[in-house]
């Protein structure tokens, strides 16, 4: 039980640290690869074009989080599984 | 983590992809002897795969006020050695490259070579110095993985900041520049990824121990030393 709490307080400590910096700044929470692209800009004088675009994009951010969901759905579901199978057997009905 | 689709010019992303290719191919090459001679892993490695689907898709907020994500590539790491991650990363970064315009195709050499390879390669290297030095197994696997995960961040920075060196001070101030997004970002979530991967290596020993001494992560004495002090 002792690793679990400490883990629950690391996680609580994060979690209030993103409650007390999103209440007291005007944080946009961008992802950083977004803001890469700012110093990219700033780097070159904002002439640096993309030598490629992707070749498909989510057309809204729903569909950008429900594949993002569905990846991390995919791999709950196999950590589930291995988990519950190997316990299921280790104790047999 | 993702260097952005387009944003290598040449020669970088040909260069990464040169470096990322022959770890990819030893890594499959690897895989196959794994999938042919010890099926009793295989669920293992679908975990340490399933791992870095869901921890690469979490993005977090963090100090900074922005958001990054974790990568997972410690576990599959430690478990089953960097070249075999590398492959691992492969289907994790091709999924968000093709689907989610997350990173992309001419920038996946750089993307491989920064979560696929040098992380792993970090995570395996720390857990083997943290092991050969003695120390207690759950800090080994929380330092090994939390530095893997900043390193990929780290490296990010490096691959951005040789293929965009600042006018005046060149290479060092354009990483500096990148590493106060990336590397600064990510700190608080190396330490979750570091925490939750050990829950996991708990959890693991639990149900299946036998896997770890197989997959040589853990001796047969010192897996005996870790259950006699959790119970």
């Amino acid at each position: 039980m002792k690793l679990e709490i400490i883990v629950a307080v690391i996680v609580l400590v994060f979690t209030a640290q993103f409650l007390y910096i999103s209440s007291t700044t005007d944080a946009e929470y961008g992802g950083a690869d977004g803001e890469a692209e700012g110093v990219i800009d700033e780097l070159t004088g904002g002439t640096y074009e993309p030598i490629a675009d992707p070749i498909w994009e989510p057309p809204s951010g729903e569909i950008e989080s429900l594949l993002f969901s569905l990846q991390a759905a995919i791999g709950a579901l196999v950590i589930g599984y291995y988990f519950g199978y190997y316990k299921g057997k280790k104790q047999p009905m | 983590m993702h260097v952005m689709e387009g944003f290598l010019p040449s020669p970088w992303w040909q260069i990464w992809f040169a470096i990322s290719l022959p770890v990819i191919i030893y890594g499959i090459y690897k895989l196959n002897g794994l999938i042919k001679n010890k099926r009793d892993l295989l669920p293992l490695l679908a975990v340490a795969g399933a791992y870095i689907f869901i921890l690469s898709s979490l993005k977090l907020p963090s100090v900074t006020g922005s958001c990054s994500h974790p990568t997972g590539t410690g576990l599959a790491a430690i478990l089953f050695g960097p070249a075999i991650s590398a492959v691992l990363g492969l289907i994790v970064l091709l999924y968000q490259a093709l689907f989610l315009a997350h990173g992309g195709l001419t920038t996946l050499g750089a993307n491989v070579f920064s979560m696929g390879i040098a992380s792993p390669v970090i995570a395996y290297v720390i857990y083997k110095a943290c092991t050969k030095a003695g120390l207690n197994f759950y800090i080994a696997v929380f330092l090994a993985c939390a530095f893997a995960d900043l390193a990929t961040y780290v490296v990010t920075s490096i691959e951005l900041a040789l293929a965009f060196p600042a006018q005046n001070g060149g290479v060092l101030t354009s990483f500096k520049a990148f590493a106060t997004i990336f590397a600064i970002t990510h700190i608080p979530l190396a330490i979750i990824e570091g925490a939750i991967t050990v829950l996991i290596f708990k959890y693991v020993i639990q149900i299946k121990s036998d896997v770890l001494v197989k997959l040589d992560v853990l001796s047969e004495a010192g897996l005996r030393k870790i259950k006699e002090m959790t119970t």
